[in-house]
Parts: C-alpha cells; sequence; structure tokens
C-alpha cells in the first residue's frame, strides 16, 4: 500500500488556479523528485501537503486513511490537523532556522513541546527529555553537525544551516519528508553537502518528495521523477526515461532550456 | 531654604512620577500587546474597533486624557470622581499602552513568515509559537523604539501635576511661589539621572539579546 496518495488536490488564489488535479502516490521508501519551472505551483503542492495551504479540492491519504477530503468538514478540524502535520516533514528553501536557539535547541525543541502532551511526561519528564537530546545528537551527527550542536544560527553557513534544518524535519520522525528546492538559496560551492546528506537520506530508504532544480542530482537519487508545469503533473516515471528521454513536448522544451543555461 | 530640605522634598515628589512611571509600564506593556492582538486579528469589527480606538487615543494629547480621566466619570454619572493619582495612571496607562500595540504590531509584522511555518510544520501550537519562536525575536527588534517611548514617559510623568497631583515639578513650581527659583532648574538633574538610569539599562538589555541575530 502506498504511504502517501495524493487525489485530484486542487489549489486556487483568488482566480488563479495555481494546482489542478494533482494525482500521484508515493511507496513506502522511495524518493520522489519534483521538477519545473518556476511559478508551475511545486512549493504550492508541498505547502498543501503540509497543510499551510487549504486545498480547494481532492484527497490525501496516508496509509490508506483519508487524512484530508476538500469535501469532507469533518477532515478540516484545525486541531486535528496540527497532528496530521507531523506525518509531513518539509525543509524549506530559506532554513526557517530559529535564531535565538542553538543548533540542538532547534532541533529539539518542537519534540520537548510535543512530549508534553504525552501522559506519562510528568511522571517520567527527565527520561522523556534525555532520550529526546539523545535522537536529537544522533539526527546532528547524521547530518554531520557535530561539532556545531552549541552554535547559533547566524554562526552558520548556509549549507550547514540547511543541514540542521533537516535534522530538526527528521527530529519529529515524519512518514514523509519534503524538501522545497534545498539548496536554491545556497552558494553554488555549499550545495554539496547538502544534496550529499539528502543522498544519504535517499540510501536510508527514508521516504522523501524533493522539489529541485539540480536535474544531475535528481537522476542520482530519486526513484521517480515528476515534471509538473501550469498545475499539472505533465509527465512522471522514471529519472532515466523523464530526463533522459521524455515523452512529452514540454517536458522536452524544459529540459532543452534547462540545458542551454 | 536649605539645599538638603530642597533634595528631600523634590525627591519625595518625584517618587509620584516613578510611581506613574513603573505603573504604567507593568500595566502598559501587557494592555499593549494586547491591544496590538486586536488590531492584527482576521475578525474584521475587531480590528477596526481596536485601530479607531488607538487612532483617537494617539491623536489627542495625554495631557487632555488625563483631565477627561479624572472629571469625565463626574460630568457625565455625577458621583465621587476618580483620585487624583489614579486618574493620572489611568490616562498614562491607556495612553502609552496604543503607543506600545503599536510598536508591538510592527515588531510581529517583521518577523518572517518562514517562522511561524517552521513551527507549524513541526507542530506546535498557536501559542506555543508566540510564545517559544516569535516573541523573543520580537523583543529583540522592538528594544530600540520601546527604549525611545520610555525615555518620554518619564519626562511625560510631569503632566500628571494637570490633575493637581504633586509631582516633582509642581513641587518646584511651589518653591517659585515662595519665591525660590533655581528648585525648577533643580528638577532637571531629577529626569537627567532617571534618563541616564534608563539608557543604561536598554543598553545592557540590547547586549543581552545581542547572541543571536
Ligand atoms: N499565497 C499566494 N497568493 C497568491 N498567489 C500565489 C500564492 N502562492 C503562490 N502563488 C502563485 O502560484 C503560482 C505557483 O507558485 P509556486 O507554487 O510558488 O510555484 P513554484 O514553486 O513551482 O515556483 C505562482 O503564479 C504564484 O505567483
Ligand atoms: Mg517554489
Amino acid at each position: 500500500m502506498s504511504v502517501l496518495e495524493v487525489k485530484n488536490l486542487k489549489k486556487s488564489f483568488g482566480s488563479l488556479e495555481v494546482l489542478k488535479d494533482i494525482d500521484f502516490s508515493l511507496e513506502k521508501g522511495e524518493t520522489i523528485a519534483i521538477i519545473g519551472s518556476s511559478g508551475s505551483g511545486k512549493t504550492t503542492l508541498l505547502r498543501c501537503l503540509n497543510f499551510l495551504e487549504r486545498p480547494n479540492g481532492g484527497r490525501l491519504l496516508v496509509d490508506g486513511k483519508v487524512i484530508f477530503d476538500a469535501d469532507d468538514p469533518r477532515t478540516q478540524k484545525e486541531n486535528e490537523i496540527r497532528k496530521k502535520r507531523l506525518h509531513f516533514g518539509l525543509v524549506f528553501q530559506s532554513f526557517n532556522l530559529f535564531p535565538q536557539y542553538t543548533v540542538l535547541q532547534n532541533v529539539r525543541l518542537a519534540s520537548e513541546l510535543l512530549a508534553r502532551e504525552r501522559g506519562d511526561y510528568r511522571r517520567n519528564k527527565r527520561k522523556i527529555l534525555a532520550q529526546i537530546d539523545v535522537e536529537a545528537r544522533k539526527n546532528l551527527e547524521q547530518m554531520g553537525l557535530t561539532d556545531k550542536i552549541d552554535y547559533y544560527p547566524h554562526q552558520l553557513s548556509g549549507g550547514q544551516q540547511q543541514r540542521v534544518a533537516i535534522a530538526r524535519a527528521l527530529a519529529m520522525q515524519p512518514d514523509i519528508l519534503c524538501f522545497d528546492e534545498p539548496t536554491s538559496a545556497l552558494d553554488p560551492e555549499l550545495t554539496g553537502e547538502v544534496l550529499k546528506v539528502i543522498k544519504g537520506l535517499a540510501e536510508k530508504r527514508t521516504t522523501m518528495v524533493i522539489v529541485t532544480h539540480e536535474m544531475a542530482f535528481a537522476r542520482d537519487v530519486a526513484d521517480r521523477v515528476i515534471f509538473m508545469d501550469g498545475g499539472v503533473i505533465v509527465e512522471q516515471g522514471d529519472p532515466e526515461q523523464v530526463l533522459g528521454n521524455p515523452k512529452e513536448e514540454r517536458t522536452k522544451q524544459f529540459l532543452a532550456r534547462y540545458y542551454e543555461q | 531654604m536649605s539645599f538638603s530640605v530642597v533634595t528631600s522634598q523634590l525627591l519625595h515628589s518625584f517618587l509620584i512620577n516613578c510611581e506613574i512611571f513603573a505603573v504604567t509600564l507593568v500595566l502598559g506593556l501587557p494592555l499593549g500587546l494586547i491591544i496590538s492582538f486586536g488590531s492584527m486579528s482576521s475578525f474584521r469589527p475587531l480590528s477596526w474597533l481596536t485601530k479607531t480606538f488607538v487612532w483617537i487615543i494617539r491623536g489627542s494629547p495625554l495631557m487632555l486624557q488625563v483631565i477627561i480621566v479624572f472629571y469625565g466619570p463626574g460630568l457625565i454619572w455625577g458621583g465621587q470622581a476618580v483620585g487624583r493619582l489614579d486618574a493620572a495612571i489611568i490616562a498614562f496607562v491607556i495612553n502609552y499602552a496604543c503607543y506600545f500595540s503599536e510598536i508591538f504590531r510592527g515588531g510581529i509584522g517583521s518577523i518572517p513568515a518562514g517562522q511561524q511555518e517552521a513551527g507549524q510544520v513541526l507542530g506546535m501550537t498557536k501559542s506555543q509559537i508566540f510564545f517559544k519562536v516569535t516573541l523573543l525575536q520580537v523583543i529583540k527588534r522592538i528594544v530600540p523604539p520601546m527604549g525611545n517611548e520610555v525615555m518620554t514617559l518619564i519626562k511625560d510623568t510631569s503632566l500628571a501635576n494637570i490633575i493637581a497631583n504633586k509631582e516633582i515639578i509642581m513641587m518646584a513650581k511651589d518653591f517659585t511661589a515662595m519665591g525660590i527659583i533655581w528648585p525648577l532648574f533643580y528638577t532637571l538633574v531629577f529626569f537627567l539621572v532617571a534618563c541616564g538610569l534608563l539608557t543604561l539599562l536598554l543598553g545592557w538589555f540590547e547586549k543581552k539579546l545581542s547572541y543571536f541575530r
């Protein structure tokens, strides 16, 4: 069974239709890369998955269970949406680390706040917090940041900040981790270190949806590539096929423009 | 009239200035935060009402507001008026809360939406995001404009004498009436020292918050 199914997803801003009938599914352990020119609706799609935007139509299913249905208000209760978000993680283009906290605190904060809702929190507070700390350090180690845990975000390079953001998202143990152009805000010499850790996650079969402009990277790590244009999925399939031998005219044009640059 | 007698009398009346100052901050800052939430509310009537209120308060002289709070209730409903000091404090708290609310509003609005979104995506509640993520960043940004307001406030406290609160300027004028003019100039020292201390305090606070950007 697919871990994520997106069915007929629609999103408009006023009269502007940004997503028109988006349909795809994602298997556990699979990495999907989404490509497409700017304005095609990639960010909006990720924001809909993370409930930062409310879709106007369609359904979202996680592990076969409907978590959002535009036609069913019972699936849209504000207090449940917060919990439903935790199925997804999102790594932003601009990192969005919390500047007043150290690297380690950034990674621990949300877990610590969520733990307060546990029934046994008061009884086992110490143990729970210690566990969160251990997990956070493990995630940071995986991102190669062990020596930076007590730094503040402004003391780090963009590449390091983005790796902290990835560790922070991993700390919530999302079923599906989304990336919105994770290297677009970075100097070219810093993109490599971030792409490398994402590749590491793919090798560990982390379920991921990655919006990216790095075609070579998409080809390298993705199990499947989706090409979006004008709010629809124009073509999807094996990376070699979509990127190397696209069927659709629009995909060919997009790739031709991309390789010209 | 000896220097030490004048000093002690002025100091004594300066306590009234300090009391108005302290109470205005302690009550006005939280009230200002609440007013800023009102003016930022997505519920239109509430934000409209709040903004109109802020406009009226900021658009009229504080001295007049002090007079209105003191005489107004008696004129409208008759009966016992509010105490002189209480009336001044009420007017100051409301007036300054409105100014503070605008500073809070600007400060909250200047925090990038990405901060809130990062909190949301991590499953935090709205109030967790406000208190754990946004608030300290807002405070850091509003220290300079708040500092200006606070400096103005200590000097404004003299306006309380319009309804015969015996604050320091009023006291000095009493000396003038007795033919001694220098205490009036001497009050300057009290204000300068108070502002000097505030400047030091604000500088220390700003430095305290300089560990992040
Ligand atoms: N909050 C919004 N309000 C109005 N229009 C928006 C909003 N967010 C995105 N859009 C529009 O939606 C379209 C798709 O944007 P986006 O999803 O950011 O595309 P991409 O990430 O592929 O570049 C663009 O035309 C953009 O201007
Ligand atoms: Mg985008």
